[in-house]
């Protein structure tokens, strides 16, 4: 699992080079641009991922003890975050497209340069790939909750899918504590 | 609760305290200062997800390595894209 995981640090790193390259060669436009993103919505975001990994890792330590229904409602409320995470982007990404800022769906003639249009489409491509990634944790974590609240899985013997599922979160929440700083924080 | 919940609900809390402490700095500076400060509290707040979370506090040099390995290997390769932009 850890391997499989290394692997989607790379995935994403080719995003975070080209990011660190655009801030490099267009410091000021790439500020501009980060200051036009929702800032606030971004915060409750992380912090709605950072509470869901909680959730996880409670639930990973219940999966230890044996304790099913606590590892169901736990993976559950996890799964539940998940899935506000994914709404308020959604929100966010209406609004940018009302805003005339989001690559796919605005004008071009609608950004402020070509700089700006390339910093939302790097925004917007990551944050997707983020958001699919968040997607497949849902269904993993809703899954797995499932079969640990009709006691289909064997506690505390089979407590490595709690595990792995767990790992595979708790990832995808640590490359959204880098997105968020090189997204919405560039000053 | 149990030892291991309330520590990993404290770590939680720190968690959500260096959320607030990024955001306070996006505010108050500016360039490369704000660029290190973001980042450097991104660093902390990944490595008590590996660290707690993740469990790696209990496992061994190996899976460690494992898990930190691509991220090491990001971090050496970031650094050599930005010496070619800075010293072009």
């Amino acid at each position: 699992m850890l391997v499989f995981l290394a692997s989607e640090i790379m995935l994403f790193g080719g995003l975070f080079a080209v990011v660190l390259a655009l801030r490099l060669m267009h410091p000021n436009e790439v500020v501009a641009a980060s200051r036009r993103l929702d800032l606030w919505i971004g915060t409750v975001n992380t912090a709605v991922l950072l509470t869901s990994s909680l959730a996880v890792a409670l639930a990973v330590h219940a999966a230890r003890c044996g304790r099913h229904r606590r590892v169901a409602i736990l993976l559950g409320v996890a799964a539940l975050l998940g899935i506000g995470f994914l709404a308020l982007k959604g929100f966010e990404y209406a609004g940018e497209a009302r805003a005339g800022l989001l690559p796919a769906l605005s004008a071009t003639y609608r950004f402020s340069g070509p700089v700006e249009h390339l910093f939302m489409n790097l925004y917007l491509v990551s944050t997707a790939l983020h958001a699919l990634h968040v997607t497949v944790g849902v269904v993993l974590l809703g899954a797995v909750a499932g079969t640990a609240a009709v006691g289909r899985l064997r506690l505390p013997e089979r407590a490595i899918v709690s595990e792995n599922a767990g790992l595979y979160w708790h990832l995808v929440d640590a490359i959204w504590i880098f997105l968020y700083p090189v997204l919405y924080l560039a000053r | 609760m149990d030892r291991v919940q309330i520590r990993l609900v404290a770590i939680w809390a720190v968690l959500i305290g260096l959320l607030g402490l990024t955001v306070v700095a996006s505010f108050l500076l500016q360039g490369v200062p704000s660029v290190a400060a973001s980042l450097g509290i991104a660093l902390a707040k990944a490595g008590l997800i590996f660290w707690f979370f993740m469990r790696l506090r209990s496992e061994g040099g190996l899976m460690r390595l494992a898990a930190t390995g691509a991220a090491i290997w990001l971090v050496v390769l970031l650094s050599l894209v930005s010496v070619d932009y800075l010293t072009r």
